[in-house]
């Protein structure tokens, strides 16, 4: 059943979207010239990335933890535990580590971004720049949605990096799974497809999620509620495109 | 300003606006709470354009102008917000640099010295390391005028400079606000409801009420008129023409039907 309500939810999802898109053709024109400022875009790299560090690694290390686990539990039924390596590899390359990074990115710094811009646009800041012929998009947005876009790539890369000693802790050193054989499996299975596979992943995500996080806090209403409104809106837009476009890719990666 | 409207949403701003601020001189634009005078400066500045007549910045029509032309029109203007507009994430001599740094080449030097001296005329070189947030209302507003006047501009607008300011720091604006206006020969429009400060420094004053110009003429002039809704403003009673009450049902009627607010 449909009602008023709902016609304006989706008609309202597919308006932003629009306007998501149009908001990017706008921002990939300022790219390059905020290239031309690279402490600009070197901070905000720092912002995105380097803040999330932490709880990128910490979220890491316990989701290889989990995957050596359960693993563990299930290859044992059929006494190929020693498949534990390349198993926990291709799971956190190909999904884990981009999707759950992508996820903890919109929680953490894409939060942090649309509250910021936000906040910017509520108190004139933006307004003062466009007054003082400085366009905001290329100061402002620009910098933030490239920063936020080569931080996500490399978060990934860490995050991967955790959870396979994470996989290795439990799976080596907790379940004794032999370390050659854990070892040797994963560097078996792993091909450059599965490599690939991550890192476009994680490419797209990184634009997404920057994406939405700089277009919601740009175009967010200058209020308290306004900027509030935007940040829930980039989580949970950040999080379903997510999810959305993981099915897409792997489809095409099949 | 020749005969400009302006309509958002169905809803007449202005309706036949005519305000003309003349070379080197103050011109104050004065009004009760939301008669549009903030959406006047956004006119000025051309964030928003008229719905139809003409605004004109320094002999250049705005409608006809295209972004390269405002942005370069927009260099010749300084603006002082209501809240200052300070960038947060920058100091306070950042932030009276940020239009040069991105606007000229000027070398780092003759910046510092630029700077500085903004600073030092607004009272505040000593301040120049803090952060927007150590610093008070007023001094904020005084940070953010040296930062309107960093680019020597020709037009310098003024949004409410004078709303949340204690008595001195008030005496300050008002002083800078004239001191830039005769010594730099700083066109100033200067928007505001504090009727008794204006009066003091306006070469020349406009009163808006319902989208038009009711009034003009110096703030003496506007003060001796006898016309009824600029005696209610310049003596701030509280009832007249612009009424007390927002529009509503009858008051009884309404407390005795129990109908919904």
């Amino acid at each position: 059943m449909s009602n008023g309500r709902d016609e304006n939810f989706i008609i309202g999802g597919i308006r932003r979207m629009g306007a998501s898109f149009l908001f990017l053709f706008k921002l990939l024109g300022q790219c390059a010239p905020a290239f031309g400022r690279p402490s600009l875009i070197i901070a905000q790299i720092y912002n995105a990335g380097g803040r999330s560090l932490i709880i990128i690694m910490l979220c890491g290390l316990f989701v290889g933890m989990v995957l050596g686990l359960q693993g563990f539990q299930l290859l044992q039924r059929f006494g190929s535990e020693e498949a534990l390596g390349s198993a926990a590899a291709l799971g956190l390359l190909k999904e884990l580590g981009p999707v759950v990074t992508a996820l903890l990115f919109a929680g953490r710094a894409g939060t942090a971004l649309t509250s910021e811009i936000g906040l910017m646009r509520a108190t004139d800041q933006l307004t003062a720049m466009e007054i003082m012929s400085v366009d905001p998009l290329r100061y402002v947005a620009a910098p933030r949605f490239l920063g936020g876009v080569i931080a996500m790539p490399l978060l990934t890369a860490i995050f991967n990096l955790v959870g396979l000693f994470g996989a290795q802790l439990i799976g080596v050193e907790l379940m004794h799974v032999d370390q050659g054989a854990f070892w040797s499996q994963l560097q078996a299975a792993v091909d450059l497809r599965s490599v690939n596979e991550g890192f476009v992943k994680s490419v797209v995500f990184g634009i997404t999620c920057s994406l939405i996080a700089v277009h919601e806090g740009y175009n967010s209403a200058p209020t308290a509620a306004g900027v509030g409104l935007a940040t829930t809106r980039t989580v949970v837009a950040s999080s379903v495109m997510t999810l959305l476009l993981d099915y897409v890719i792997t489809a095409f990666f099949l | 300003m020749r005969d400009v409207h302006y309509v958002v949403d169905g809803r007449a701003i202005f309706s036949g606006l005519n305000i003309r601020a003349r070379r080197g001189r103050i011109t104050a634009v004065m009004g009760p709470s939301g008669t549009g005078k903030t959406t006047l400066l956004r006119l000025i500045t051309a964030q928003v354009a008229a719905s139809s007549g003409t605004v004109s910045v320094l002999g250049k029509d705005l409608g006809q102008a295209d972004k390269d032309e405002i942005y370069g029109l927009r260099k010749r203007m300084g603006m002082l917000f209501q809240n200052g507009a300070l960038l947060t994430d920058l100091s306070v001599f950042e932030n009276v640099a940020f239009p040069v740094r991105e606007n000229t080449d000027l070398p780092e030097p003759l910046l510092r010295r630029l700077v500085l001296s903004k600073l030092q005329s607004v009272g505040l070189r000593g301040a120049a390391q803090l952060m927007p947030t150590e610093l008070s209302g007023g001094m904020a507003r005084r940070v953010a005028l040296a930062r309107a006047i960093v680019m020597d501009p020709e037009i310098l607008i003024y949004d409410e400079p004078f709303v949340g300011l204690d008595p001195i720091s008030m005496g300050v604006i008002l002083r800078l606000i004239k001191q830039m206006n005769v010594a730099l020969g700083i066109t100033s429009v200067v928007v505001s409801h504090d009727v008794q400060e204006l009066a003091t420094i306006a070469d020349d004053s406009y009163l808006l009420s319902g989208g038009k110009v009711v009034a003009n003429g110096s703030p003496q002039e506007l003060a001796a008129s006898n016309l009824e809704v600029v005696h209610q403003f310049m003596s701030g009673e509280d009832d007249g023409p612009v009424a007390f009450h927002y529009p509503a049902p009858d008051y009884f009627e309404q407390l005795l039907t129990g109908e919904e607010p």
